[in-house]
Protein backbone atom coordinates (compact mmCIF):
# COMPACT_ATOMS: atom_id res chain seq x y z
CA UNK A 1 0.00 0.00 0.00
CA UNK A 2 1.45 3.47 -1.00
CA UNK A 3 -0.11 6.84 -0.77
CA UNK A 4 -0.48 8.36 -4.54
CA UNK A 5 0.98 11.45 -3.99
CA UNK A 6 2.30 11.68 -7.28
CA UNK A 7 -0.32 10.17 -9.05
CA UNK A 8 -2.52 13.23 -7.43
CA UNK A 9 -0.27 16.07 -8.77
CA UNK A 10 -0.02 14.62 -12.44
CA UNK A 11 -3.54 14.97 -12.45
CA UNK A 12 -3.78 18.21 -11.70
CA UNK A 13 -1.03 18.99 -14.88
CA UNK A 14 -2.81 20.23 -18.26
CA UNK A 15 -2.76 17.72 -20.83
CA UNK A 16 0.25 17.61 -22.92
CA UNK A 17 2.66 19.57 -20.17
CA UNK A 18 4.08 15.60 -19.67
CA UNK A 19 5.32 16.02 -22.74
CA UNK A 20 7.45 18.71 -22.00
CA UNK A 21 10.82 17.94 -20.51
CA UNK A 22 11.98 20.29 -17.64
CA UNK A 23 14.68 21.69 -16.88
CA UNK A 24 17.46 22.22 -13.96
CA UNK A 25 18.73 25.69 -13.81
CA UNK A 26 22.02 26.40 -11.24
CA UNK A 27 22.61 30.30 -10.76
CA UNK A 28 25.53 31.93 -9.77
CA UNK A 29 25.81 33.22 -6.27
CA UNK A 30 29.01 34.89 -5.00
CA UNK A 31 29.29 32.21 -1.89
CA UNK A 32 30.00 28.73 -3.72
CA UNK A 33 33.42 28.01 -4.34
CA UNK A 34 33.51 26.45 -8.06
CA UNK A 35 36.18 23.42 -6.91
CA UNK A 36 33.02 22.83 -4.65
CA UNK A 37 30.56 23.57 -7.31
CA UNK A 38 32.44 21.02 -9.59
CA UNK A 39 32.31 18.25 -6.95
CA UNK A 40 28.84 18.33 -6.27
CA UNK A 41 27.82 17.98 -9.98
CA UNK A 42 30.38 15.12 -10.19
CA UNK A 43 28.55 13.30 -7.32
CA UNK A 44 24.95 14.43 -7.82
CA UNK A 45 24.62 13.25 -11.47
CA UNK A 46 27.71 11.44 -12.29
CA UNK A 47 29.10 13.34 -14.46
CA UNK A 48 32.73 13.21 -15.80
CA UNK A 49 35.36 16.17 -13.83
CA UNK A 50 35.64 17.64 -17.50
CA UNK A 51 32.04 18.27 -17.63
CA UNK A 52 31.09 19.49 -14.13
CA UNK A 53 33.88 21.83 -14.94
CA UNK A 54 32.24 22.98 -18.12
CA UNK A 55 29.19 23.46 -16.12
CA UNK A 56 30.75 25.41 -13.23
CA UNK A 57 32.14 27.54 -15.75
CA UNK A 58 29.02 28.27 -17.05
CA UNK A 59 27.31 29.40 -13.93
CA UNK A 60 30.49 31.36 -13.35
CA UNK A 61 30.83 33.45 -16.31
CA UNK A 62 27.11 33.01 -17.56
CA UNK A 63 25.24 33.35 -14.78
CA UNK A 64 23.52 30.15 -15.33
CA UNK A 65 24.07 26.36 -16.61
CA UNK A 66 21.01 24.16 -17.63
CA UNK A 67 22.56 20.96 -15.49
CA UNK A 68 20.18 18.49 -16.13
CA UNK A 69 16.46 17.71 -17.50
CA UNK A 70 13.92 15.53 -18.14
CA UNK A 71 10.71 14.85 -16.75
CA UNK A 72 9.01 17.02 -14.06
CA UNK A 73 9.44 14.32 -11.02
CA UNK A 74 13.29 13.70 -12.04
CA UNK A 75 14.13 17.32 -12.14
CA UNK A 76 12.05 18.29 -9.28
CA UNK A 77 14.73 15.53 -7.45
CA UNK A 78 17.53 17.04 -8.87
CA UNK A 79 16.27 20.71 -7.78
CA UNK A 80 16.32 19.16 -4.22
CA UNK A 81 19.48 17.27 -4.32
CA UNK A 82 21.31 20.44 -5.30
CA UNK A 83 19.67 22.72 -2.14
CA UNK A 84 20.48 20.02 0.01
CA UNK A 85 24.08 20.57 -1.32
CA UNK A 86 23.67 24.53 -0.96
CA UNK A 87 23.58 25.37 -4.76
CA UNK A 88 21.26 27.84 -5.31
CA UNK A 89 18.55 25.77 -8.39
CA UNK A 90 15.65 26.19 -9.69
CA UNK A 91 13.77 24.47 -12.70
CA UNK A 92 11.75 25.56 -15.30
CA UNK A 93 9.80 24.28 -18.65
CA UNK A 94 11.96 23.98 -21.30
CA UNK A 95 10.72 26.72 -23.70
CA UNK B 1 44.48 23.79 11.25
CA UNK B 2 46.87 23.06 8.54
CA UNK B 3 44.47 21.55 5.82
CA UNK B 4 42.66 18.28 5.33
CA UNK B 5 44.99 15.07 3.81
CA UNK B 6 43.60 11.64 3.07
CA UNK B 7 44.56 9.05 5.18
CA UNK B 8 43.56 5.80 3.64
CA UNK B 9 40.22 5.94 3.39
CA UNK B 10 40.13 8.49 6.02
CA UNK B 11 39.86 12.36 5.97
CA UNK B 12 41.94 14.13 8.44
CA UNK B 13 42.74 16.99 10.23
CA UNK B 14 43.84 18.93 13.17
CA UNK B 15 42.08 21.35 15.20
CA UNK B 16 43.12 23.40 17.98
CA UNK B 17 40.74 24.86 20.60
CA UNK B 18 40.15 27.95 19.45
CA UNK B 19 39.46 26.59 15.84
CA UNK B 20 37.37 23.97 17.48
CA UNK B 21 35.33 26.36 19.09
CA UNK B 22 34.74 28.56 16.35
CA UNK B 23 33.47 26.11 14.01
CA UNK B 24 31.06 24.55 16.30
CA UNK B 25 29.78 27.68 17.30
CA UNK B 26 29.00 28.37 14.05
CA UNK B 27 27.31 25.34 13.61
CA UNK B 28 25.35 25.62 16.27
CA UNK B 29 23.75 28.70 14.94
CA UNK B 30 22.96 27.09 12.10
CA UNK B 31 21.02 24.26 13.84
CA UNK B 32 19.31 26.62 15.81
CA UNK B 33 17.95 28.64 13.20
CA UNK B 34 17.04 25.25 11.06
CA UNK B 35 15.56 24.01 14.23
CA UNK B 36 13.24 27.11 14.48
CA UNK B 37 12.30 26.98 10.77
CA UNK B 38 11.28 23.26 11.89
CA UNK B 39 8.53 24.71 14.61
CA UNK B 40 7.02 27.25 12.38
CA UNK B 41 5.77 24.25 10.48
CA UNK B 42 2.16 24.11 10.05
CA UNK B 43 0.25 21.39 12.31
CA UNK B 44 -1.13 18.61 10.54
CA UNK B 45 -3.28 16.32 12.05
CA UNK B 46 -3.29 14.33 8.42
CA UNK B 47 0.67 14.42 8.95
CA UNK B 48 0.06 12.27 12.21
CA UNK B 49 -1.60 9.84 10.66
CA UNK B 50 0.05 9.51 7.69
CA UNK B 51 3.68 10.16 8.89
CA UNK B 52 3.90 12.23 5.82
CA UNK B 53 5.43 15.88 6.92
CA UNK B 54 4.16 18.90 5.25
CA UNK B 55 6.46 21.81 5.30
CA UNK B 56 4.86 25.78 5.49
CA UNK B 57 4.32 27.18 1.60
CA UNK B 58 5.60 30.31 1.81
CA UNK B 59 9.83 31.23 1.73
CA UNK B 60 11.18 32.13 4.88
CA UNK B 61 11.71 36.03 5.66
CA UNK B 62 14.71 35.65 7.24
CA UNK B 63 17.31 36.30 4.03
CA UNK B 64 19.52 33.90 5.88
CA UNK B 65 17.01 30.83 6.07
CA UNK B 66 15.65 32.03 2.89
CA UNK B 67 19.28 31.19 0.98
CA UNK B 68 19.40 28.06 2.55
CA UNK B 69 16.20 26.98 1.55
CA UNK B 70 15.13 28.01 -1.81
CA UNK B 71 12.43 28.20 -4.08
CA UNK B 72 11.47 25.78 -6.87
CA UNK B 73 11.30 28.55 -9.32
CA UNK B 74 12.91 31.90 -9.92
CA UNK B 75 10.30 34.34 -8.29
CA UNK B 76 12.35 37.37 -8.13
CA UNK B 77 11.31 38.28 -11.29
CA UNK B 78 9.00 41.62 -11.96
CA UNK B 79 5.81 39.95 -12.25
CA UNK B 80 6.42 35.54 -11.71
CA UNK B 81 3.45 34.22 -13.15
CA UNK B 82 0.30 32.62 -10.72
CA UNK B 83 1.47 29.26 -12.46
CA UNK B 84 5.09 29.16 -11.02
CA UNK B 85 3.99 30.91 -7.51
CA UNK B 86 1.44 28.11 -6.99
CA UNK B 87 4.14 25.28 -8.01
CA UNK B 88 7.08 27.21 -5.92
CA UNK B 89 4.43 27.07 -2.59
CA UNK B 90 3.66 23.42 -2.87
CA UNK B 91 7.02 22.25 -3.83
CA UNK B 92 8.32 23.64 -0.73
CA UNK B 93 5.74 22.28 1.78
CA UNK B 94 6.66 19.10 -0.15
CA UNK B 95 9.89 19.40 0.07
CA UNK B 96 10.96 21.90 2.91
CA UNK B 97 10.49 19.26 5.56
CA UNK B 98 13.43 16.78 4.05
CA UNK B 99 15.66 19.47 3.01
CA UNK B 100 15.71 20.55 7.05
CA UNK B 101 16.31 17.19 7.83
CA UNK B 102 19.42 16.53 5.88
CA UNK B 103 20.51 20.16 6.72
CA UNK B 104 20.46 19.71 9.93
CA UNK B 105 22.27 16.07 9.67
CA UNK B 106 25.08 16.88 8.29
CA UNK B 107 25.41 19.79 10.83
CA UNK B 108 25.00 17.21 13.26
CA UNK B 109 27.67 15.32 12.04
CA UNK B 110 30.27 18.28 12.47
CA UNK B 111 28.92 18.33 16.42
CA UNK B 112 29.83 14.80 16.54
CA UNK B 113 32.91 14.86 15.16
CA UNK B 114 34.96 17.70 15.87
CA UNK B 115 35.95 17.17 19.27
CA UNK B 116 35.37 20.58 21.68
CA UNK B 117 38.54 20.85 22.78
CA UNK B 118 40.29 20.45 19.81
CA UNK B 119 42.14 17.70 18.32
CA UNK B 120 42.26 15.63 15.47
CA UNK B 121 39.33 15.12 13.13
CA UNK B 122 39.19 11.56 11.43
CA UNK B 123 35.97 11.32 8.86
CA UNK B 124 34.82 8.73 6.66
CA UNK B 125 34.17 9.34 3.35
CA UNK B 126 30.08 9.71 3.90
CA UNK B 127 31.01 12.16 6.74
CA UNK B 128 33.92 14.49 4.95
CA UNK B 129 30.69 15.11 2.28
CA UNK B 130 28.35 15.98 5.77
CA UNK B 131 31.21 18.49 6.66
CA UNK B 132 31.56 19.64 3.00
CA UNK B 133 27.71 20.83 3.18
CA UNK B 134 27.42 21.71 6.55
CA UNK B 135 30.30 24.20 6.39
CA UNK B 136 29.19 25.42 2.89
CA UNK B 137 25.86 26.17 4.72
CA UNK B 138 27.90 28.35 7.50
CA UNK B 139 29.17 29.94 4.11
CA UNK B 140 26.05 30.81 2.93
CA UNK B 141 24.26 32.16 6.09
CA UNK B 142 27.70 34.11 6.96
CA UNK B 143 28.23 35.47 3.38
CA UNK B 144 24.43 36.28 3.38
CA UNK B 145 25.24 38.49 6.69
CA UNK B 146 28.20 40.05 5.25
CA UNK B 147 26.56 40.81 2.07
CA UNK B 148 29.99 38.57 0.70
CA UNK B 149 30.46 39.61 -3.26
CA UNK B 150 32.59 37.94 -5.71
CA UNK B 151 35.06 40.61 -5.45
CA UNK B 152 35.06 40.84 -1.63
CA UNK B 153 38.74 42.20 -0.59
CA UNK B 154 40.47 40.04 1.68
CA UNK B 155 39.64 42.69 4.25
CA UNK B 156 37.74 45.47 4.65
CA UNK B 157 38.33 48.92 6.03
CA UNK B 158 38.76 48.71 10.36
CA UNK B 159 35.83 51.15 10.50
CA UNK B 160 33.96 48.52 8.50
CA UNK B 161 31.66 46.97 11.17
CA UNK B 162 32.09 43.47 8.97
CA UNK B 163 35.53 43.24 8.71
CA UNK B 164 36.09 41.17 12.04
CA UNK B 165 33.39 38.66 10.84
CA UNK B 166 35.28 38.62 7.38
CA UNK B 167 38.19 36.89 8.60
CA UNK B 168 36.08 33.92 9.77
CA UNK B 169 34.18 33.76 6.25
CA UNK B 170 37.61 33.53 4.37
CA UNK B 171 39.24 31.03 6.97
CA UNK B 172 36.22 28.64 6.45
CA UNK B 173 36.26 29.58 2.47
CA UNK B 174 39.80 27.95 2.98
CA UNK B 175 38.80 24.88 5.28
CA UNK B 176 36.23 23.97 2.67
CA UNK B 177 38.53 24.25 -0.20
CA UNK B 178 40.99 22.28 1.76
CA UNK B 179 38.23 19.54 2.03
CA UNK B 180 37.11 19.51 -1.56
CA UNK B 181 40.89 19.12 -2.90
CA UNK B 182 41.48 15.97 -0.07
CA UNK B 183 38.02 14.37 -0.90
CA UNK B 184 38.89 14.34 -4.37
CA UNK B 185 42.28 13.64 -4.48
Amino acid sequence: MTTPVEQETSEVEEVGAEDKPWLTVVWNDPVNLMSYVTYVLQKIFGYSREKATRLMLDVHHKGRAIVSSGSKEKVETDVAKLHAAGLWATMQRDS
Amino acid sequence: MRGWRRRGEQIVAEVDRQEAAILRGLVGQVLDMLAAREEDAPEDPLAELTGIKVGPSTAPDDPILSRLLPDFHRLDDDQPTKEDLDSAAALRSLHEPELLAIKTGVAQTVMDTCPPDGGEIALSPEQADAWLSAINDVRLALGTALDVTEDMPDELPEDDPRSSHLGVYHWLTWVQESLVNAVSS
